[in-house]
């Protein structure tokens, strides 16, 4: 009777703690937050460190992108051919890929992805750079850590993530054309055709675009955050990048959903 | 230069699903055209198929309306293989499916004369729309009772 009561008591201790850190983690957040919106302007007065971002952040990350939506269009294809086919309505293939694409998974999987192996690297470079004290070392020098190191990689992930969705949606379109016109026979100009009378620039693709910048804003955020606040050692490191990954995926779903409904819902 | 590239790339991706080529995927048609009056096209839009026997023939190249009888003029591109087709051919809107796009079917008639380029086939038979269809029905029902 007594060890029960103690092992509910030690559980809720537990909650309770990690209730706390969660608190003070989101705490810690929102003041990284403020002091890295002061930076976010004046990191501009020195573009090719952004450049440079752009190129580690979106560049390295085009390829697993360009191959993913290859293999999501061909899926997309193949499944939606399947689904329409028994409405006797596979005219409509190219718009149902399309906007699939264009709304939901072109946003989403390329920010998933666009974590595990962007927000990952950017977290372990930061964090490993705290741990070899050389943001220390930059403060020594006058030099702020904020504007000169974690300003450009946000701003790398901002403006990496529309291009990258932009191009995952496209092939996509191309992998959904492979397999439901060349390999299935679906009409080429119905698939061009419905997707050119039935896609909107505002509704269906700035709404993308809004979605991967907001997603890009997040990733870029939680990865810099993650890695400059890592506890200094080889096993902070790694749980910084685990936690980046996590969580990034986790905000990307969820606020994917209140995106849509804002969007798209009624 | 590389990151410029990128840069260009992703915009460059993003425009094309933006914009609208009116032209697209007609232009692979070539061939003769030929006009039809319909009272009502229902959902048939630029670069609905033609087809005859079931088998895709050509593609509706665009769609006006007279300005004197107030009828939708449909031209459309027959590719020129199917250079046969009667006079008398009758054209009607269908729809593939019950939720499907829709397209003009051709049935041949039995004249000897040929359609050439920029003739009109005079027998036509505009687009069923369901709505009209089930108040004729619910009308008919009410009538006789």
């Amino acid at each position: 009777m007594n060890g029960h009561r103690n092992a509910f008591l030690d559980g809720l201790a537990l909650l309770g703690q990690a209730a706390m850190a969660a608190a003070a983690h989101s705490g810690q957040m929102v003041l990284f937050t403020g002091h890295l919106l002061w930076r976010l302007l004046p990191a501009w007065t020195r573009p090719r460190l952004i450049v440079q971002e752009l190129y580690a952040i979106g560049v390295l990350s085009l390829v697993i992108i360009l191959i993913s939506g290859g293999f999501v269009g061909l899926v997309l294809g193949l499944q939606g051919y399947n689904i329409l086919s028994k409405f006797n309505a596979t005219e409509s293939l190219g718009v149902m890929v399309a906007l699939s694409l264009v709304r939901e998974l072109g946003p989403v999987v390329t920010a998933l992805l666009f974590a595990g192996r962007a927000g990952s690297a950017v977290t372990a470079e930061i964090a490993l750079m705290k741990t070899t004290e050389q943001l220390s070392a930059m403060e020594m020098m006058a030099v702020d850590p904020l504007r000169r190191v974690v300003a450009p990689r946000f701003w790398g992930a901002v403006f990496s993530m529309p291009l990258l969705a932009g191009l995952f949606s496209l092939v996509g379109i191309a992998g959904g054309y492979f397999i439901g016109v060349v390999v299935l026979g679906v009409d080429p100009a119905s698939y061009w055709g419905q997707i050119q009378q039935q896609m909107q620039p505002v509704d269906d693709v700035l709404n993308g675009v809004i979605k991967s910048l907001v997603f890009g804003a997040v990733i870029g955020l939680i990865a810099v955050f993650e890695g400059f606040n890592a506890e200094p050692t080889s096993l902070g490191i790694s749980r910084a990048t685990t936690r980046t990954v996590v969580l990034s995926s986790l905000s990307v779903l969820g606020l994917d959903f209140i995106l849509t409904a804002w969007m798209f819902g009624a | 230069m590389v990151v410029g590239a990128f840069v260009l790339a992703g915009i460059a991706a993003l425009l094309v699903l933006t914009l609208k080529w009116s032209d697209f995927g007609t232009s692979s048609v070539s061939g003769y055209t030929l006009t039809a009056e319909f009272d009502n096209i229902g959902g048939l839009t630029d670069r609905s198929p033609i087809k005859m026997a079931g088998v895709t023939i050509g593609r509706v190249s665009h769609i006006k309306i007279d300005p004197n009888t107030f009828e939708a003029v449909v031209t459309m591109v027959i590719s020129s293989q199917y250079n046969n087709l009667p006079k008398d051919s009758f054209a009607s809107i269908y729809t593939a499916g019950l939720l499907g796009a829709q397209y003009i079917e051709i049935s041949p008639g039995g004249d000897t004369k040929v359609l050439k380029n920029g003739d009109k086939i005079t027998m036509t038979q505009s687009a069923v729309i369901l709505e009209k269809v089930i108040s004729k029905f619910l009308f008919n029902k009410a009538a006789a009772q």
